[in-house]
């Protein structure tokens, strides 16, 4: 059945893409072949992929449970929330917040996380800024 | 004799003292990056190629300093085989069958040590293999036009599934997914926009190195995050004395026929596109164990030989497959894919041009691969110890390092918020692809190719005045369009029962030693 859905989903994307590729605008300066027709050749074997799915699909993967498909999706919000705040807090307080998150859910236990999570912000900022000059993003602390 | 005044040349390129500093980073977190379970030579290049790239180094230092951690994690990959019985990357999977039944028996530490020269030799005649053969495919490779380029990065895509592949299908998604997704940005020949849906964002297009990145080495957080394993699971690891480190003289002759012969057939398996390490490990095992142990008496119970050969084969492969990246601009594997990367982000077209443009690029290169396997074999003997200690990092600490990591470089490549969060998005990507069994080096290829497939697939066509037939008009088109078909087709036929093969030979191992 998962086959079937990536399928469905697969096919799906290469319409929209071929649908995508046909409102290229055409520049009056074009090539014989133009902007258009290798993305279509794309879309169509994207179709045929999908097509192939949804006609013999594989076995069954083992899907996880949906408490760790909530980890997944919360972790993937929480490295999402670092990007948008990163140039806002700085790297030192964004990466302890989300390496301490992240090392929590892996199994550390929660005072332990504060400290790795500090931990691994610290020490990526020596050897990165300090040691090797890297720019990192500075944010309220100014450093 | 050109050939040794260029390698001459390269060893003067090579020998100075940051390059040797870069070799010896390289080779050093290579190792430990290719021992770490979940941190293969894919996921450890990518990482690293954003980092090398922020710190500004040169072309030359950042390719030495990258290839380093290419062979040093073809080396790292056996040490979790042999300890733990979990392989540290896939190549390394055969080297479990014999290594984790010596390590059971107390020997831990000679078969670290064989696979450790077993490795090298597979790698230093692999690299001689590239110095002697490259330069001859680039003769060839002058002749190709664009047409038969373009037929040529069909048949990099067509075998890239390997023979092992089971469904072809969806290596072909893969690939049309990477291809569809190089085509964002704005058209190289006409000026045009395509597929940006006006976000300003995505008119340079997506940079492959945050595709890779997220790809490869979130995913694997993501992975981990998915089968997290209690506290109380992971501490009832088993405990395995290392023994004695250095290998006997004896055990080492009594290995080098297999070491040479493994070699060869590494070699060649690398070379050839759809095989790369994993094929040549698996056909240099099963072709050791035919011709010295026909009645399976000791192989898969600690005989030697039965780690000397896939040690020896992945690492003869990883060279091979080092020949037609170089010459041909095409990778054969998912690492040498990577390490298109590295050059094409570095402004370097590899291809037959790369020769003659570049000599000092290639040849400084080729100089460092040779000092980096000195360095290998001098630090893998003796620090091993070292080595087996960093297995004992748990994931729960070490996974959020390489997300960070992963993190720092792509901000310090582009310092946007943008770029991370697509990363994020590709890291999801991964999960699912992977979940789905859908390969995820072809999409890697595709969004490095992409351009250039299409661009000289575009110029073939307008050369020949909008006749497509161009594509077709030569005689070595059609080799290369023949080749591409068969390698696609094959796989459907043989491919189920090459990796059923490949299972069954590691499941038995596995109850045999349960």
């Amino acid at each position: 059945m998962s086959d079937r859905i990536f399928g469905g989903i697969g096919l799906l994307l290469a319409l929209i893409y071929a649908w995508q590729a046909t409102i290229i605008q055409e520049s009056f300066l074009s090539d014989a072949v133009g902007p258009k027709t290798f993305p279509l050749i794309i879309a169509c074997i994207l179709a045929l992929a999908s097509v192939y799915f949804l006609l013999k699909p594989d076995p069954e993967p083992t899907w996880p449970s949906y408490g760790r498909l909530a980890e997944i999706f919360f972790a993937a919000l929480v490295m999402l929330a670092y990007a948008e705040l990163l140039p806002v807090l700085g790297f030192l307080i964004a990466t302890a917040l989300a390496s301490g998150y992240l090392t929590w859910r892996l199994g550390t236990p929660p005072l332990q996380s504060v400290v790795v999570g500090v931990g691994t912000s610290v020490g990526i900022y020596i050897v990165f800024k300090l040691i090797l000059g890297l720019s990192l993003a500075s944010g309220i602390l100014g450093f | 004799m050109e050939t040794l005044s260029n390698l001459a040349d390269g060893f003067a390129v090579a020998l100075t003292f940051q390059n040797i500093a870069l070799a010896l980073a390289g080779c050093f977190l290579g190792t430990i990056m290719g021992a770490l379970p979940g941190l293969g030579p894919s996921n450890g290049v990518a990482i690293l190629i954003p980092l090398a790239f922020t710190l500004g180094l040169g072309a030359t230092p950042a390719l030495i300093l990258l290839t380093s951690v290419y062979y040093g994690a073809m080396y790292g990959g056996r040490i979790s085989s042999i300890l733990l019985n979990i392989p540290g990357d896939e190549p390394a999977m055969m080297t479990c069958l014999d290594g984790y039944p010596m390590a059971q028996q107390g020997r831990a530490g000679e078969a670290l040590a064989l696979s450790g020269v077993a490795s090298f030799v597979g790698a230093f005649f692999a690299t001689w293999g590239l110095v002697l053969l490259a330069p001859q495919l680039v003769k060839v490779a002058l002749l190709f036009g664009p047409a038969e380029y373009f037929a040529l990065f069909t048949l990099a895509f067509a075998t890239l599934g390997g023979i092992s592949a089971t469904n072809q299908a969806k290596s072909a998604f893969a690939a049309a997914l990477g291809l569809g997704l190089a085509m964002i940005g704005v058209d190289t020949q006409t000026g045009v926009p395509r597929f940006t849906f006006g976000e300003v964002h995505l008119y340079d297009g997506i940079d492959f190195l945050v595709a890779i990145v997220g790809l490869f080495a979130l995913s694997e957080v993501f992975i981990f995050l998915e089968h997290r394993r209690s506290a109380a699971e992971e501490a009832a690891k088993p405990k395995i004395e290392i023994g004695r480190i250095t290998p006997s003289w004896k055990m080492l002759r009594y290995c080098t026929p297999t070491m040479l012969r493994t070699t060869v057939l590494g070699f060649i398996a690398g070379v050839l596109p759809g095989a790369g390490a994993s094929l040549g490990s698996f056909i240099s095992y099963s072709m050791e164990k035919k011709l010295v142990d026909p009645e399976g008496k000791t192989f898969g119970k600690g005989d030697p030989r039965g780690v000397a050969a896939p040690e020896a084969g992945n690492n003869a492969a990883a060279g091979g497959a080092l020949v037609p990246m170089l010459a041909l601009g095409v990778p054969g594997s998912g690492t040498t894919a990577v390490l298109l990367a590295v050059l094409l982000s570095l402004n370097i077209t590899p291809g037959p041009l790369l020769f003659t443009q570049n000599p000092d690029v290639v040849w400084g290169l080729i100089a460092a691969l040779f000092i980096g396997n000195f360095m290998l074999l001098a630090m893998n003997i003796p620090m091993v110890g070292l080595f087996t200690r960093v297995l004992m990092v748990p994931p729960r600490i070490l996974m959020p390092v390489v997300a960070m990591i992963s993190f720092v470089g792509i901000y310090g490549i582009s310092g946007s918020s943008f770029d991370l969060m697509v990363m994020v998005g590709f890291g999801i990507m991964g999960w699912v692809l992977r979940k789905m069994d859908v390969p995820l080096v072809p999409v890697i290829l595709g969004t490095l190719l992409g351009n250039e497939m299409e661009v000289n697939m575009r110029r073939a066509v307008t050369i020949a005045d909008g006749d497509y037939s161009v594509l077709i008009g030569s005689p070595l088109t059609i080799v290369l369009w023949s080749v591409a078909i068969i390698g696609f087709i094959l796989p459907i036929f043989v491919g189920g029962v090459v990796k059923r093969k490949m299972r069954t030979a590691r499941d038995k191992e596995a109850s045999q030693t349960d």
